[in-house]
């Protein structure tokens, strides 16, 4: 049986068309993806990421107990901000990646994958059994809790009235900030941040006023161009400006330096799990590294597990690829050895038997024209 | 709700073939075009290429998602539609016309007549 979400009605009655996705029947579009992600692009999309997990870490050992299960330095956030990071194993492979917001002193929020909340409550709870665990608390609230992101060029202009009262206007936050509102009575924590390489906020509150919450939004953002927008989209978006997806970018086998993303692993912050083989790593490079790449010769959309070509030597994978819809070509990203990782290495990906000319470029793959 | 053209023949797995004489006109459904959104890319058999009916024989590609399109009919193929090649979104404006997959040359003329008829078809997409 497939989980559903507060907003599955909602979804049903815009007519979406729904798919499986990590155990949960979500939408994949409600026009069609290409659609939906112009409107991202160009206006604002509203998107249901209630099946996404929370976790809260409090107690006066959570910034410890945090920068010790964490790649990223959490003595870098005051109250009121969160940041992207990796939850590693001893072996520097990846359990997941998230952002965690500092929500007081001793407060803190997880947003985790979805896939993932099975692996990760279970991972958190045992670390915390630990010494680096003294005065924490882990509390799942995947279950109480709903999020929905609002992403998009417009989205600034109507944020603010999506709830009916706010500590610090959403509107002036600056991006990874975080403030608390209330909607319904209830509170809700609006963060300005997002996956899909625009402006946007997410919205995390209780489950309960998901559907209202969403209908607000709607309301509120129509004369802003605001549409749903579904998983579909979501994930074209995020390839364009080469944001990971665990399963694809990353699992427990990768590490973030081989992933790209050693910028959100902090070696001068003390110990952390992983640490010894990310330090070897950053230092000596990685034999893999995940790469993006474009098209440069018509073919049809790389996808995942298409097998990548270098000098006529098969040498990797791709894990997510798609049609661009910004830019109208094949796009994606794939491990290669780190021989090949460079910005114009020509590289070929085989489609049904036939290999296609490619070359490595530089992260992001689409990048707002300024 | 989807267009049905009543002088097609259809298959089940959303193929509708157009006959006139000894050859037949192949392409995909509205059904099935408007299941598959937007068509970002159509790889068409090789002209000459003899296949059968219900063998794979050309890949609709949309954003998520590659699927085979199984030929409804027997024959050799005489010519493929190369607009697709430059508009694969003529799959999704027009489905039955400049839309269209290939061209055969039917090796058994019986097979088309024993395909669905339009209220048959549709029958089936409602259902």
């Amino acid at each position: 049986m497939l989980k559903r979400t507060p907003l599955f009605e909602a979804h049903q009655k815009l007519a979406a068309r729904l798919v499986e996705f990590g155990g949960w029947e979500m939408p994949v579009h409600y026009t069609s993806i290409m659609e939906e992600h112009r409107v991202v692009r160009t206006a604002a999309g509203i998107f249901d990421i209630c099946h996404m997990g929370e976790v809260s870490i409090t107690g006066a050992g959570a910034s410890s107990f945090l920068n010790q299960v964490l790649t990223n330095d959490i003595a870098k956030l005051r109250v009121g901000e969160g940041q992207y990071s990796l939850m590693c194993n001893p072996a520097g492979g990846v359990i997941d990646d998230l952002y965690v917001y500092k929500l007081g002193v001793q407060e803190y929020l997880l947003i985790i994958n979805a896939s993932r909340i099975d692996a990760d409550v279970p991972w958190l709870l045992q670390e915390a059994q630990r010494d680096i665990g003294a005065g924490v608390l882990v509390t799942n609230q995947s279950e109480t809790l709903g999020a929905i992101a609002i992403q998009g060029p417009t989205v600034e202009k109507f944020i603010d009235q999506c709830v009916d009262t706010f500590d610090r206007a959403p509107s002036s936050l600056l991006k990874n900030q975080i403030t608390r509102g209330e909607f319904a009575g209830q509170p809700v924590y609006l963060a300005r941040t997002g996956y899909t390489g625009e402006d946007g906020f997410e919205l995390v509150g209780a489950a309960s006023i998901m559907t209202d919450l969403w209908q607000r939004a709607l309301q509120v953002g129509l004369v802003h161009g605001l549409k749903p927008a579904g998983l579909g989209a979501r994930d074209t978006l995020r390839t364009e400006v080469c944001y990971p997806l665990y399963g694809h970018e990353l699992d427990e086998k990768r590490t973030p330096i081989e992933a790209g993303l050693g910028f959100f692993v902090s070696l001068d912050k003390g110990p952390f799990n992983g640490r010894e083989i990310l330090a070897m790593q950053k230092l000596q490079g990685a034999p893999q590294r995940c790469v993006a790449f474009k098209m440069i010769e018509k073919s049809p959309p790389p996808r995942p597990h298409y097998r990548v070509w270098f000098d006529g030597q098969p040498v990797g994978e791709v894990v997510s690829g798609t049609l661009s819809p910004s830019l109208n070509l094949g796009i994606g990203m794939a491990y290669v050895p780190t021989t090949v990782a460079q910005p114009g290495s020509r590289i070929e990906i085989e489609i049904r038997g036939q290999r296609f000319a490619a070359e490595v470029v530089k992260k992001p793959i689409y990048r707002k024209a300024s | 709700m989807s267009n049905i053209p009543s002088d097609l023949r259809y298959a089940k797995s959303h193929e509708w073939v157009r006959v006139a004489g000894d050859h037949a006109t192949v392409g995909i459904t509205d059904h099935a075009q408007h299941e598959l959104t937007d068509v970002v890319f159509v790889e068409l058999p090789q002209v000459h290429r003899i296949v059968k009916a219900g063998e794979a024989c050309a890949v609709v590609e949309s954003v998520k998602t590659a699927s085979d399109i199984y030929s409804p009919v027997s024959g050799q193929i005489v010519e493929i539609n190369a607009a697709l090649s430059n508009n694969p979104g003529l799959v999704n404006t027009d489905p039955f016309g400049d839309g269209w997959f290939y061209k055969i040359k039917l090796s058994d003329a019986a097979e088309p007549e024993a395909m669905l008829a339009a209220e048959a078809y549709g029958k089936q997409v409602q259902g």
